[in-house]
């Protein structure tokens, strides 16, 4: 996306002044990935290429289905194939082919955003979609750092950092991202947030009734919720699908880094100029005393003996 | 009248390595707090900022190698410098040195100053080197640059205040500026901050000059 004027801009990373606010009223949206109605067909890989105009590498195999292996600059979006075992009461050991569409989920307090050092490389819009301004973006890798869920990658031609934008600027003009209009089970959904955890509702009802005891809504409240959300089989172990972090915050480290080490810095920083300013006009220089042969200092006035009554 | 302290190699590398250090600070502080951004402006962008402050990192360190090798011996601490330090406080307050412990060629705060550039840049240069875009950081596992970064914006700002530290020393105490810019220091001014050093460099002098008599 290009940054053309917006007042639909929710966080700016790097700025610490307002971002304009004035319009309020803008639903949030969410992608709603049901894992249980995927078939892997990759059609929303082979939309958002088209969509986006990427066109990734040829890649190797390496046995699985993961194709390319993993999300690159010029793939945002990758279905991940995971072959689990999963024990059930009724049947037993069973096999289960989870697959997973693996790309930016969205977060409502986006890592990366928190971390960029760019200002406007990285905006959330009011609707919740994160985006990469990429003519911004200065190629740091700050957001990799700060992501919980390993998604932004760096390219090695520009130095730039691309993920999934949501389609931000299809649904700027009231249309669905390209992965959700091409989906042909129905498996991705797309529509404010409110409806999608709605329908998400259902579907675990569903899945309940079907003996997936603990099938449920995947919107992991330690980023503040996701924009994209997943109705999982076995929602208590998300890492079954390719490693879906269970609880995904923003590290500690980049939360230090980000949180108070740097108010705290440049307050030491300029503390420490000013206080030098302060202790120079207090106390003086430090002269050294030619003519006296032991070389006293001179004595301040509140030490000089005629001031002593 | 006046005594050498430093030789022309130890100044003009000590110079190299403060102008580096601002090249390094401002690029580094306008990549830490968004306020200091606009220092991006003085180099060529925000990309180019990016690209450049590892290269001004990497020789400052380099530079700061060669400086440390120069003045590491007289930097040793010692006994009498944990003395200095319990008696600074008044030293700070009033200006009043006379009652601190007689002084070789540093102080006990040159020395921490000293101290604190060795280690903050071994740990800028580590860390540094774990998320350096585009060539290291893909070596380093991600919650290892994570601590990385950490790491090094804090020992960034130890260097930053060491060095501020190190520069008001030098606006304070009159006539030391002139050791970094001419080399040489009134010998009123050794014999009153660094009286050790002085009857050491005096003494071997003298020694000089009775050995050249047959």
């Amino acid at each position: 996306m290009s940054s053309l004027q917006s007042l639909d801009i929710a966080a700016r990373s790097a700025s610490t002044a307002t971002v304009p606010v004035a319009r309020t009223h803008k639903p949030e949206v969410a992608k709603l990935i049901d894992v249980s109605s995927c078939i892997g067909c990759k059609a929303c890989q082979v939309a958002c290429m088209q969509w986006n105009d990427l066109r990734d590498d040829v890649g190797d195999t390496n046995g699985t289905y993961d194709n390319p292996r993993d999300l690159t600059p010029q793939s945002w979006t990758v279905m991940k194939y995971s072959e689990v075992v999963t024990r059930t009461e009724d049947e037993g050991d069973r096999l289960e082919w989870l697959i997973r569409k693996d790309g930016c989920m969205h977060c409502d307090e986006p890592g990366c955003l928190k971390a960029c050092p760019a200002p406007g490389a990285i905006v959330k819009y009011t609707n919740g979609i994160v985006d990469f301004i990429s003519e911004n973006c200065i190629g740091c890798g700050y957001c990799v750092a700060g992501c919980p869920f390993d998604v932004p990658r760096i390219s090695k031609v520009d130095s730039k950092a691309y993920k999934c934008s949501l389609c931000a600027d299809r649904v700027a003009v009231n249309q669905e991202p390209a992965c959700v209009k091409i989906c042909p089970t129905g498996a991705i959904r797309f529509g404010t947030k409110e409806d999608m955890i709605e329908y998400a509702g259902d579907r675990v009802v569903d899945l309940k009734e079907r003996g997936y005891q603990n099938a449920g809504l995947y919107n992991p409240a330690g980023v503040g919720g996701t924009h994209v959300m997943y109705v999982l089989q076995h929602a208590d172990k998300p890492n079954l699908y390719a490693g879906l972090p269970e609880n995904p915050t923003i590290s500690p480290t980049v939360a230090l880094w980000k949180g108070v080490a740097k108010p705290l810095g440049v307050a030491a920083m300029i503390g420490a100029a000013v206080a030098g300013f302060f202790h120079y006009m207090k106390v003086g220089p430090i002269e050294t005393h030619v003519d006296e042969p032991d070389v006293q200092p001179t004595p301040r006035p509140d030490q000089r003996d005629d001031t002593r009554v | 009248m006046f005594i050498t302290r430093y030789r022309d190699r130890t100044r003009m590398n000590h110079w190299a390595v403060a102008l580096l250090f601002i090249c390094a600070g401002l690029t580094g502080l306008a990549l830490f707090h968004p306020s200091m951004y606009f220092f991006t402006a003085f180099f060529g962008g925000g990309q180019w900022t990016r690209i450049l402050h590892p290269f001004f990192g990497l020789f400052m360190v380099l530079g700061f190698v060669f400086l440390f090798f120069a003045v590491v011996r007289d930097n040793f601490w010692t006994k009498a410098d944990t003395e200095w330090v319990k008696k600074s406080p008044e030293l700070i307050k009033t200006g009043n040195e006379h009652a601190l412990p007689p002084v070789h060629k540093y102080n006990a705060g040159q020395k921490a100053v000293f101290w604190a550039f060795a280690v903050s840049l071994v740990l800028l240069l580590i860390t540094g080197f774990m998320f350096w875009q585009p060539w290291f950081a893909d070596f380093f596992p991600i919650p290892l640059r994570r601590i990385a970064m950490l790491v090094h914006a804090v020992a960034a700002l130890v260097l930053v205040l060491s060095v501020i530290v190190h520069v008001y020393a030098a606006i304070w105490v009159k006539g030391s500026f002139r050791a970094m810019t001419r080399g040489t220091v009134h010998e009123d001014w050794a014999k009153s901050h660094h009286p050790l050093w002085y009857k050491e460099v005096t003494q071997a002098t003298r020694d000089n000059a009775t050995r050249k008599q047959p």
